[in-house]
């Protein structure tokens, strides 16, 4: 199941410098990747971009030429209704469970669904699948970001 | 002057360089076995020392070689006989140390007394001490001098401006003793504060060293404090500070009847005459614990033999003009390279590649090291990145005495930048006297 449920994503450094995050949207476009679902975190220095694209191997491929340090994660993703009470729900079950949450971001997919994105510790991440799907909670297929 | 001898004619002053000189060769040669084996080597014998001249045929030594004798291996004395020690941070890990024995520490109270005499120190003075008291041999050597000339000395340390500043100005300092870098920084701290440097202090001399400055330097601080400028040179594996002070006129006189002074070619080891530039070396010829056989300094200079308008015959040396290796002197603090890359070395998950940046911040040093973040070594989070920098700052505070802000950088943007033998980029020009 977690091989089913795996999701590949990449975790970009970047300075925080003029026209760092211009670089990298630009390859990523002159390689025709499509963003699905993005976030960044950052720091007063620095930041990681962290991406789930449809061609994560051409992505890495593309970035690592270019000179960014980056690192492919497995995350996995839920899909939810999108109203009150949806990413409580998400987030009781693998609190219930005691499985720390690295961090999460969210999309909205259409008129009426949400999609959660979570990383956990990778020793965690099989208990999280396992106790989402047991409460019913609608795991999200690699297939739905990937060409 | 403090001692006569600094006004003796040259042959009085020379045979007892000669004296002493033979005194501690066969001392290095009997009780060091590194001396030994490297007298052996170069077919020169404890007796073969006749005149001043054949200095020239010791072997020399460097700073590579106390560190392979960490810590204690060039001593001559046991331990029971050392009053101190002090050391400084080494290149790879490991300090350099250096030991006194009581009659060292009267060598070093005796050019510290005769430093300070320069302007005539003495009991009516308040001296203020602002270099750091501890393992550095800069706080302890200026007190101890400034002591022994009866004036009432204040052991401020390093740091805290205001504090001192304050304890300046309420107690009368009328002698400073600090880096140049740092008088000028309290200069402009009490300028902010709404002092008059020359209405509300005293100040009327300081002794300024430890670290190289522009002339341009030294006229700021004239300007601001109203103070006479007096050059303190020394380095601990001499003694400390001591080894030579700046007279009124300007020149900075070396004490050669304890350290005899030579320059050297660099690359070749051929010593040059007078007026020519090359490697400071020197020879100590009155200590006990550790006394060193033609040290090389790595500071590069011109020495002049000619008596001076104070009175002085003792040989002159022009303030340092730079370094014949990479060392960066920080705030005071002597810093190799090596030594910030063994500290990246050793943190798991750096790679080694990194660029040194020393800056000005005010009129301060400010050091920052650039390392690259690679593949290997990204942890994706930002939690996890900054307790790695937090680490590296902790570490290199350790390891090289100073604070030193960790960048993290995109890899490939050093070599970018600068190219990627450029590890050093030194931005501190004109020593910030930007008026």
């Amino acid at each position: 199941m977690k091989k089913k449920y795996g999701i590949k994503q990449l975790s970009i450094f970047l300075e925080n410098r003029k026209g760092r995050l211009l670089e990298v949207t630009k390859a990523l476009t002159d390689a025709a990747i499509n963003i699905r679902a993005l976030a960044l975190a950052e720091s007063a220095e620095f930041g990681i971009l962290r991406l789930v694209v449809n061609n994560p191997e051409k992505a890495k491929s593309v970035l690592s030429s270019a000179g960014f340090t980056l690192r492919e994660q497995e995350v996995f993703a839920v899909d939810v209704p999108d109203e009150p009470g949806s990413f409580y729900r998400v987030v009781r079950v693998l609190s219930d469970e005691d499985i720390n949450i690295d961090y999460t971001y969210a999309f909205v997919g259409g008129s009426s669904k949400a999609v959660l994105i979570f990383k956990v510790p990778s020793e965690m991440l099989q208990a999280a699948l396992t106790a989402l799907e047991k409460a019913g909670i609608k795991l999200v297929e690699p297939m739905f970001f990937y060409d | 002057m403090w001692n006569q001898i600094e006004g003796a004619p040259r042959e009085e002053l020379e045979r007892l360089q000669l004296t002493r000189l033979q005194d501690t060769v066969r001392r290095v040669y009997h009780l060091v076995p590194f001396y030994k084996n490297k007298f052996d080597e170069m077919g020169v014998g404890p007796d073969d020392v006749r005149s001043l001249d054949d200095l020239k045929r010791l072997p020399l030594t460097t700073k590579q070689d106390l560190r392979d004798h960490y810590p204690f291996g060039l001593f001559t004395v046991p331990l029971d006989q050392i009053v101190r020690i002090h050391s400084s941070s080494g290149t790879t890990g490991k300090p350099t140390v250096v030991g006194y024995t009581r009659h060292d520490m009267d060598v070093w109270i005796e050019v510290m007394a005769r430093t300070m005499s320069m302007v005539g120190t003495g009991p009516k003075d308040v001296v203020h001490n602002a270099y750091g008291y501890g393992l550095f041999t800069g706080g302890l050597g200026f007190h101890y001098g400034a002591e022994h000339v009866g004036a009432a000395v204040v052991p401020s340390s390093g740091g805290f401006t205001k504090r001192q500043l304050l304890l300046m100005k309420d107690f009368g300092a009328t002698i400073l003793c600090s880096t140049p870098s740092f008088a000028l920084h309290m200069a402009e701290v009490a300028k902010e504060d709404g002092y008059d440097l020359r209405e509300d202090f005293r100040v009327r001399a300081g002794f300024f060293g430890a670290e190289p400055a522009s002339e341009g330097l030294r006229q700021a601080l004239r300007d601001a404090w109203g103070l006479t400028y007096i050059e303190a040179y020394g380095l601990s594996e001499i003694i400390g500070p001591g080894v030579a002070a700046g007279c009124p006129y300007g020149h900075l006189h070396v004490f050669e009847d304890h350290f005899i002074p030579e320059i050297i070619d660099s690359a070749t080891g051929q010593v040059l005459p007078d007026g020519a530039e090359g490697e400071l070396v020197f020879t100590t010829v009155t200590k006990q614990a550790l006394p060193i056989i033609r040290y090389r300094t790595k500071d590069i200079t011109v020495l002049h033999r000619e008596p001076c308008k104070c009175g002085r015959t003792l040989t002159i040396m022009e303030s340092v003009k730079g370094r014949a290796d990479d060392m960066l002197i920080v705030n005071g603090v002597n810093v190799f390279p090596s030594q910030v890359e063994h500290v990246l070395t050793k943190i798991e998950g750096v790679t080694p590649n990194y660029v040194i940046v020393l800056d000005k911040k005010g009129v301060l040093d400010k050091l920052e090291v650039w390392v690259e973040v690679d593949d290997r070594t990204f942890a994706d989070g930002i939690g996890a990145l900054e307790q790695l920098k937090e680490r590296l700052q902790q570490e290199m505070l350790n390891d090289l005495y100073i604070n030193v802000r960790i960048k993290l950088v995109e890899p490939k943007t050093l070599e970018r930048s600068m190219g990627k033998a450029r590890r050093i980029i030194d931005k501190r020009e004109a020593e910030g006297l930007q008026k």
